[in-house]
């Protein structure tokens, strides 16, 4: 359900102003390519063609082959040097086009690389109103949103085809990028930059939705997680907070705030677990606490032994970080 | 032809050897993901050395990663994540004991480590018994063993961002190597 409604993963394919741009300059490289292609196979043809003429005619010397060869090549020199000019010109205007961040951005967002998820923190002015979440990021349609980069262990680099190019995260240093939706959709990113075993299951969506959905959106994300009513969702809460998923999640208004894996206070309300690897499902998800070495071998988190009943009730008490 | 000297004639027996120990040589550590942890977790174990009568008993629980450098890097991160860095800090020791000296007052030895961490120790070393998978503190027992020079050298990285033993860095301790785990010094003991 949720792989339908993904937009197709391409640059060519785009969505915001800086996408259009980069995929005209790739049109626009290819059609020259394709020209240039062309007409060297054409020369070449017509070259041939000539030699075999000439040596059915038995002329063993081209009288005037020295001066046509000095013209064709100055010529074709001429054009080269021409067209690399007019690709450098293309390609630095529309450079300009992409790294200018417009001064009036209302939202800016704060994204850090992990091994192998991404970190999003919705920074607003006031502190209590910001609040994290993992690998889904919810942006307004039509609204230029700035993005602040970094990575808390090696590079990695947060690339949405459909939206903007690639841009690193470099532990220890701040990017900034922005970019605007113009379509509401959700668009797959991708981390672009090898950065170990599950570089390959490092992805990322990008919903983008109309202002008055994305504020509903954020309102949601604000709230802590209430305490659980029903006696299964309890046990599941007791489970979490006593064994080993508080010692490196956070669920906001509860006692559990570590921040060294993903923040489920809304666990819930995300459409995929393990950074876009598997949809958000009770069974997906209990497989994962269980074992996630197998579906992501290398992950930073370690296989949980549970009883059979203890992760039932946490699969429950999950499912209700609505 | 025929007089050729005789490192010529031997060149390319000579490659091809050099090649194949090359070959040889690049074996690279496994890492195992999904390895299962030692099952028996270490439940009688000595923390003092000193027994009455003749030495009984000096055998030590293996730890399945004490030479693997995937292990210890794993374990230098969760001594990050868990916090150890908040009293012990990197190994010189803070509100807690350093680790990279070579004085134990709980013994040195991998089950007397797992069994610090899984139990906790008076005056201030919290229980991480059922907060930590088993696995996880087998990594952190390498890496807290290689901060003193414990575990082989192979494991151990030679550029980390934390402090390390390394031979001579002692010298006012009385010079001395890494202690044998199994017979501790005196000064172990508070």
């Amino acid at each position: 359900m949720l792989l339908q409604a993904v937009h197709t993963q391409s640059s060519l394919d785009p969505v915001g102003p800086l996408a259009a741009n980069t995929a005209r300059l790739w049109w626009f490289a290819l059609a020259v390519a394709t020209v240039v292609y062309l007409l060297v196979i054409a020369t070449a043809c017509w070259a041939l063609a000539r030699a075999r003429r000439r040596e059915r005619r038995g002329e063993l010397l081209d009288p005037g082959g020295e001066g046509r060869m000095t013209t064709g090549v100055t010529w074709s020199i001429a054009a080269t040097v021409v067209i690399l000019l007019v690709f450098l010109g293309y390609d630095l205007s529309v450079g300009r086009t992409l790294s200018p961040i417009p001064k009036a951005h209302p939202l800016t967002i704060e994204v850090t690389g992990h091994q192998w998820w991404w970190e999003v923190q919705y920074a607003d002015s006031a502190v209590h109103d910001r609040f994290t979440t993992a690998n889904e990021i919810h942006v307004p349609v039509g609204q230029p949103v700035l993005f602040l980069l970094t990575a808390a262990d090696v590079i990695h680099s947060m690339w949405v085809p459909n939206l903007a190019g690639k841009k690193d995260l470099v532990p220890g240093y701040t990017q900034s990028f922005w970019f605007k939706a113009d379509t509401a959709g959700t668009y797959r990113g991708q981390c672009a930059e090898f950065c170990g075993h599950q570089h390959a299951k490092m992805a990322m969506f990008i919903i983008a939705e109309p202002l008055q959905q994305y504020q509903t959106w954020v309102a949601g994300q604000r709230d802590t997680a209430s305490t659980p009513t029903d006696s299964v969702a309890a046990r599941g809460h007791t489970v979490f907070m006593t064994g080993t998923c508080a010692m490196c999640h956070n669920i906001e208004g509860t006692t559990a705030g570590s921040h060294a894996g993903p923040d489920l206070t809304h666990l819930a309300s995300r459409r995929t677990i393990a950074a876009g690897t598997l949809p958000n499902t009770r069974g997906n998800l209990a497989g994962w606490i269980v074992d996630p070495q197998r579906i992501k071998p290398g992950a930073k988190m370690p296989p949980n032994q549970l009883r059979p009943s203890d992760l039932d009730a946490l699969l429950t008490y999950l499912q209700s970080l609505k | 032809m025929m007089l050729r000297p005789l490192a010529c004639r031997a060149r390319t027996p000579l490659l091809l050897v050099g090649a194949a120990l090359a070959v040889v040589g690049c074996r690279r550590e496994e890492r195992r993901f999904r390895e299962s942890p030692p099952a028996t977790t270490p439940s009688a174990v000595r923390v003092s050395a000193l027994q009455p009568g003749t030495m009984a008993d000096t055998s030590h629980m293996p730890n399945p990663y004490e030479s693997s450098a995937y292990a210890q890097s794993e374990g230098q991160r969760l001594f990050g994540w868990y916090n150890c860095a908040g009293c012990h800090a990197n190994g010189g020791g803070g509100m807690g004991p350093p680790l990279m000296d070579d004085e134990w007052i709980y013994g040195s030895s991998p089950e007397n480590i797992y069994n610090t961490i899984i139990q906790g120790r008076p005056n201030g070393m919290p229980s991480f018994a059922g907060k930590i998978p088993s696995p996880q503190i087998w990594q952190l027992v390498t890496y807290v063993r290689s901060l003193s020079g414990l575990t082989p050298m192979s494991g151990r990285s030679a550029r980390t961002e934390h402090m390390n033993f390394y031979q001579g860095a002692q010298s006012m301790q009385g010079a001395q190597t890494p202690k044998n785990s199994f017979r501790p010094p005196a000064s172990e003991f508070p």
